[in-house]
């Protein structure tokens, strides 16, 4: 092979600049970050179990904007039996106040960026005193 | 070895009576996981909510803005200063303008120069429902034409279909524009259109509409159409009253005490 020093270099420096990302964000911490939504009320019974929640909170949402606005359907009975008024503003955010460190934490981290704040209307994040 | 009759229609049966169970099994427990949903007492009903409007009542107070105030803090409508944006549920028009084909020159003057709050007719043949092509504005069985914000896509065919101007389109961000949000109604975003709902929120709530509340001369009346012996029907049967542009065949819901 002519030139093989040049070539075996060039393609080591290309294989080095091409991992760069993976490399640095080994490095600088971000590859082992892990999302962590925060519970504020943790006294506060969630209608339902939060393994379910954590998986089939969008869905959830989407059926009660469904029933709420073409069915005209308000109230919703929680597996123990509770009701609950099916409002995101009204209901899911009383507790989950902390909009920035409990939707936004996963939500971030998944880049997903759902648009309901873009109408409905986001919780004072000032008036709980966390941070 | 090849396979012969008997055996295959004996695994095509068993692989069917498989294929059945297992999807009636999954089905019960989809059933399990289903949510479930209840009516509350508080909500009230009706089969055709109407609204009557007294005009004589209406002007008693020049210059009056209760109902619209009422209506627009509920539902935070914002308040562009310029008229090409402006968003409204309900506002004051002048007579000739909302009844074109009552008014003439010798007409009674107090009617004349009158200005009737107008909003949504709530039409039983509503073409903004006709027009609308992903369906985010539809007939409720009670007759509110609702809207369903979620689904607009902003083509803006049901402005141009309504003939009462009764629908306005979000230009740009309505949020900086409105005074004091309510936190209990959503705000909307550029892009969308939107118009009165009769309060259909507060109807689910057992309240009255919003401006039907404000109005301390009495001059809107709602009620069911079609209980005879509700108070609009009452105030039907005693008056004589008008629609806006019932030549149109849109059959307006909301009837004007002359």
């Amino acid at each position: 092979m002519y030139d093989a020093g040049k070539v075996i270099t060039g393609i080591v420096i290309f294989l080095v600049l091409i991992t760069f990302p993976f490399w640095f964000n080994v490095a600088s911490g971000n590859a082992t970050y892990k999302p962590d939504p925060k519970i504020i009320t943790p006294n506060e019974q969630c209608m339902a179990d939060g393994e379910y929640m954590k998986r089939n909170h969008m869905d959830m949402l989407d059926e009660w904007r469904d029933l709420v606005v073409r069915e005209g359907q308000r109230t919703f009975v929680a597996p123990d039996g509770k009701t609950y008024e099916m409002s995101l503003s009204n209901t899911c955010m009383k507790c989950h106040s902390n909009k920035a460190d409990f939707c936004d934490q996963c939500h971030n981290y998944m880049a997903v960026y759902p648009y309901c704040w873009d109408c409905h209307i986001e919780p004072q994040e000032t008036t709980y005193g966390y941070k | 070895m090849g396979i012969n009759r008997r055996g295959f229609i004996k695994i095509a049966g068993l692989s069917t009576l498989a294929g059945l169970t297992g999807k009636a099994t999954l089905g019960v427990l989809a059933e399990e996981e289903a949510q479930q949903v209840v009516q509350t007492g508080e909500m009230l009903k009706a089969k055709r909510w109407a609204m009557v409007v007294d005009l004589h009542k209406c002007q008693q107070k020049k210059g009056c803005t209760a109902c619209i105030d009422a209506c627009h803090s509920v539902h935070n409508v914002p308040n562009f200063d310029n008229p090409k944006d402006e968003i409204k549920w309900i506002w004051k028009q002048d007579f000739e303008g909302a009844f074109p084909s009552q008014d003439h020159e010798f007409l009674k003057a107090d009617i004349r120069q009158s200005t009737p709050v107008v909003f949504c007719n709530h039409c039983d043949n509503p073409p903004c429902v006709r027009v609308c092509p992903t369906q985010s504005t539809w007939k409720r069985e009670d007759g509110i034409v609702m809207m369903d914000m979620h689904r607009c896509i902003g083509c803006r065919y049901c402005v141009v279909a309504c003939p009462y101007g009764s629908r306005s389109f979000n230009w740009r961000d309505p949020r900086p524009f409105i005074k004091e949000i309510d936190p209990d109604f959503p705000t909307r975003s550029r892009g969308v259109v939107e118009k009165c709902n009769f309060c259909a929120d507060r109807l689910a709530r057992g309240k009255i509409p919003a401006c039907v509340e404000a109005c301390e001369e009495k001059a809107l009346i709602f009620g069911d159409l079609e209980d005879p012996e509700s108070e609009v029907r009452e105030l039907l049967r005693n008056n004589i009253t008008i629609r806006r542009k019932p030549s149109l065949g849109t059959n307006p819901e909301i009837y004007y005490i002359v």
